[in-house]
C-alpha cells in the first residue's frame, strides 16, 4: 500500500517548483472531490428549475417539471458515493452521524442530505405522482402493479379532495424546497469557503458562486436530458419549453459570470500577500482548465451563442442544435469550475512560495475510470426511475388506451 | 486487653494503614497519577541557536513511527537564504525534497538561518474546528491530538491547517501530526526533538510556569508566532523570527 504512494510522490516531486512545505507534495483532494460538488450542483440546479415552474407557474416549462425532479433525485442518490470512496476509512463514515462535530461544515453533510432527500425531494415526488401511481396500478402487469402499490404506500384515495391536498402539499414543499436547495449547494461552497488557511478558497462569495454555477449546470443538464429523451420517445421537442429553459439558462450564466468576475476583481484589488502565488497558479497550472475551458469554452462561447439566438431569428432546427451545443459546453465549463476550485486550491503551497502538481491516475479508486463510472451512474438510476415513474403526465395510461383502441 | 497492648496494636494499625495508604497513592500515581489539569504545554524555538543539523526531524520519525520517506513529517527544518538583492530562497534541509538547485554564492547572501517547524498546537485550532467526527481534539493540557481509531481519513484537517503540519499516514490512512510526544510528556519526559537538539534551540515546558526554562525564554526574548493574522494563536513561539518566514 505504502510503496505506490511514495513512488507517485517522488514522481510529483520533480514537477514541484519553488518551496513547498514537505507535507504538501501530495494533493489530498483529488478527482473524486471534484465530482462531489459537481453532482450536488446538478441536483440543486435541476430542483431549482423544477421549483421555478411550480412557484411562478410557468406554463411552458410544465412538461419538464417531473423530469427535472427525477433528475435531481437520481443525481442526489449517487452524489455521496465519491465522498465515501475518497475516505481513508469509509467504514467509519457513519460516525459523522453518531458523534458529529457541529463546528465542522463537513459534519453537516449528513443532515443537509437527509433533510433534502427525505423531506424535500422524496415527499415532493410522492405527492406529485400519487394520483398517477394509483391510476397506473389499476391495469398493469403483476410486478409493476406491486411496485406502484408499494410506492403509493397503499393509498387509494383519488377523490378531488385528496388530489387537491396533494397539490397543496407540492406547493408547500416547493416553498421549503427552494431554500433547501440553496442550503444544499451553499453548504458545499461553505466547505471550501470557510478554510481560512487557503486564500484560493477562503471567500464569502464562495457559497454564492457555487449556487449560481449549480443553477447553471442543473438547467443545462435538464435541457440535455430533455433533448435526448424526447426524440427517443418519438415525440416532438416542445420549442416553447426549450426556449424558456434556454433563456433561464442565459440569465443564470450571466449572473454566474458576473459573480465570478466580481470575485476576481476583488482579489486583484485587495491584492493580499497571496496574490503573487495565485497569479502564478493561474498562469502556470490552470491556464487551460480555467482560462480556456471554464471561461472561454464554458462561459463566453455559450453566452455568445445565446446572444446570437436572441438577437437574430434562428429557425427551430438550428436553434435546437445551438442549444444542445451550448448546454454541453456549459457542462464542460462547470466541471472545469469544480476542478479549478478543488484541485487548483491545493496546487500552491500555503507558504506562498511554490507550486506542486497533480497527476490523475487512470485506474484505482481515485482514477479516471472510476470518475467516469460515477458520472454515468446517475443516468442509469434516472433510466430506471423513468421506467417506474414516467415523467410525462399519465403516459402509460394513455399508452394503454392507445393499445386497447 | 491492657493499655500497652492496645497502644501497640493501635500503633501498628495506624502505621500499617498509613503505609498502605501511601503505597496505594504511589501505585495510583504510577498508573494514572498524571493530572492534565495541572499543565498547559508550549514550546519555544530560538532561531539563532538552530544549526540545521536535522537531528530533531530524525528523532521524531524514530520516536513516532513516521514513515521514513521525505513526504511525511511531524517536524522539519527550513533553511532561509536572503540575498542582498532581496531575493529569498527557502529550502528544506532534507536533501531528498530540496529541489532548488540554485547556486547562491556566499557574497550574495545578506543573511541565512534555519527555522524548525512543527504543529503549532494552536490555541484556536482550525483543524479541530473542521474535523467532522471530533477525531482531532484538544486535550485539557492544551495539546492537539488525533484519535486514530476515530479518524475517517477525510483530510479536511490537512486542508485547514495553515502551517502544513499534518499529513495522512500512508499505513493507517488517518491524519497524523506532532503531538509534543504526548506519550512522553505525560511521563515527565521531554519531547524527542527537544531531547536530541544539541544546541537547545527547542525549549519545552509549561506555559503557566514562569520559573521553568520556557518561562525564562518567554521573559527574556521578544517572541513571534507564525501567521498571527489568522488568529490561530499558536503555542509554539519563536525568538529572532525573520519577517520572511511564513
Ligand atoms: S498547526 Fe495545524 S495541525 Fe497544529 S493545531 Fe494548528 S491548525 Fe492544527
Ligand atoms: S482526516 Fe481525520 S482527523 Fe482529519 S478532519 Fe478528517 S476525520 Fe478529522
Amino acid at each position: 500500500m505504502t510503496q505506490p504512494v511514495h513512488q507517485m510522490l517522488y514522481e510529483l516531486l520533480k514537477q514541484a517548483t519553488g518551496f513547498i512545505y514537505p507535507n504538501e507534495i501530495e494533493v489530498h483532494w483529488g478527482i473524486l472531490v471534484v465530482v462531489y460538488p459537481y453532482l450536488t450542483g446538478l441536483v440543486a440546479g435541476a430542483f431549482i428549475l423544477a421549483s421555478l415552474v411550480k412557484v411562478f407557474n410557468v406554463k411552458e416549462v410544465q412538461s419538464v417539471y417531473r423530469l427535472a425532479l427525477l433528475t435531481a433525485l437520481s443525481f442526489l442518490l449517487i452524489a455521496p458515493l465519491p465522498l465515501l470512496l475518497h475516505l481513508g476509512h469509509p467504514e467509519r463514515s457513519f460516525e459523522i452521524f453518531l458523534t458529529p462535530n457541529f463546528t465542522s461544515a463537513m459534519a453537516m453533510f449528513g443532515f443537509v442530505y437527509a433533510w433534502y432527500l427525505m423531506v424535500v425531494l422524496l415527499l415532493e415526488i410522492w405527492f406529485t405522482y400519487r394520483k398517477d401511481i394509483i391510476l397506473w396500478s389499476k391495469n398493469e402487469s403483476f410486478t409493476m402493479r406491486w411496485i406502484h402499490k408499494i410506492l403509493s404506500l397503499f393509498s387509494t384515495d383519488i377523490s378531488e379532495k385528496a388530489t387537491l391536498f396533494d397539490k397543496k402539499m407540492v406547493k408547500a414543499i416547493t416553498i421549503i424546497g427552494i431554500p433547501s436547495a440553496f442550503l444544499l449547494h451553499g453548504y458545499v461552497g461553505f466547505i471550501f469557503g470557510s478554510i481560512k488557511a487557503n486564500p484560493w478558497w477562503s471567500s464569502v462569495l464562495m457559497p454564492i458562486v457555487f449556487l449560481f454555477s449549480a443553477i447553471v449546470s442543473g438547467i443545462a443538464l435538464v435541457i440535455l436530458i430533455y433533448m435526448v429523451v424526447t426524440p427517443s420517445r418519438k415525440q416532438k421537442i416542445d420549442m416553447a419549453c426549450l426556449d424558456k429553459m434556454a433563456s433561464y439558462l442565459f440569465y443564470a450564466v450571466i449572473i454566474d459570470f458576473s459573480l465570478e468576475f466580481l470575485d476576481f476583481i476583488h482579489r486583484l484589488y485587495e491584492s493580499e500577500e497571496s496574490i503573487k502565488i495565485l497569479s502564478d497558479l493561474v498562469v502556470n497550472k490552470l491556464f487551460i482548465s480555467l482560462g480556456i475551458i471554464q471561461i472561454l469554452l464554458g462561459m463566453l462561447l455559450p453566452l455568445g451563442i445565446m446572444v446570437v439566438i436572441k438577437l437574430f431569428r434562428v429557425d427551430a432546427e438550428l436553434r435546437k442544435l445551438l442549444y444542445f451545443v451550448s448546454a454541453i459546453l456549459i457542462q464542460l465549463g462547470i466541471f472545469a469550475t469544480r476542478w479549478n476550485v478543488v484541485v487548483g486550491g491545493q496546487m500552491f503551497s500555503k507558504s506562498f512560495r511554490g507550486l506542486t502538481a497533480y497527476k490523475m491516475e487512470l485506474t484505482g479508486i481515485e482514477g479516471l475510470l472510476m470518475t467516469l463510472v460515477l458520472l454515468v451512474l446517475p443516468f442509469i438510476v434516472l433510466t430506471i426511475l423513468i421506467k417506474i415513474l414516467p415523467p410525462w403526465e399519465h403516459a402509460p395510461v394513455s399508452d394503454l388506451e392507445a393499445v386497447s383502441d | 486487653m491492657d493499655r500497652r497492648k492496645f497502644g501497640t496494636k493501635f500503633f501498628t494499625l495506624v502505621a500499617s494503614s498509613t503505609f498502605i495508604g501511601a503505597w496505594l497513592k504511589k501505585a495510583t500515581a504510577q498508573s494514572s497519577g498524571y493530572d492534565p489539569s495541572k499543565h498547559y504545554y508550549g514550546m519555544g524555538i530560538q532561531i539563532n541557536k538552530c544549526i540545521g543539523c536535522g537531528r530533531c526531524a530524525d528523532a521524531c520519525k524514530d520516536e513516532n513511527n513516521v514513515p521514513k520517506e521525505p513526504f511525511f513529517f511531524r517536524t522539519w527544518v527550513e533553511r532561509y537564504l536572503i540575498k542582498k538583492d532581496g531575493d529569498v530562497t527557502v529550502q528544506n534541509i532534507d536533501k531528498r525534497i530540496n529541489n532548488t538547485s540554485e547556486n547562491v554564492t556566499e557574497k550574495d547572501i545578506l543573511r541565512s538561518f534555519f527555522v524548525p517547524k512543527l504543529c503549532n498546537q494552536c490555541d484556536n485550532p482550525p483543524c479541530v474546528q473542521v474535523c467532522p467526527v471530533g477525531a482531532t481534539f484538544k486535550t485539557e493540557d492544551g495539546v492537539i491530538i488525533v484519535d486514530e481509531d476515530r479518524c475517517i481519513g477525510c483530510r479536511y484537517c490537512i486542508q485547514a491547517c495553515p502551517y502544513g503540519a499534518r499529513y495522512l499516514h500512508p499505513e493507517n490512512q488517518t491524519a497524523d501530526k506532532c503531538t509534543f510526544c504526548y506519550h512522553r510528556i505525560t511521563k515527565d519526559l521531554l519531547p524527542a526533538c527537544v531531547e536530541v537538539c544539541p544546541t537547545q534551540a527547542r525549549i519545552f515546558g509549561d506555559l503557566r510556569s514562569s520559573t521553568s526554562p520556557l518561562g525564562r525564554f518567554k521573559r527574556l526574548n521578544k517572541l513571534h508566532v507564525l501567521k498571527p493574522f489568522l488568529n490561530t494563536e499558536p503555542k509554539v513561539s519563536y525568538s529572532d523570527l525573520d519577517g520572511e518566514v511564513r
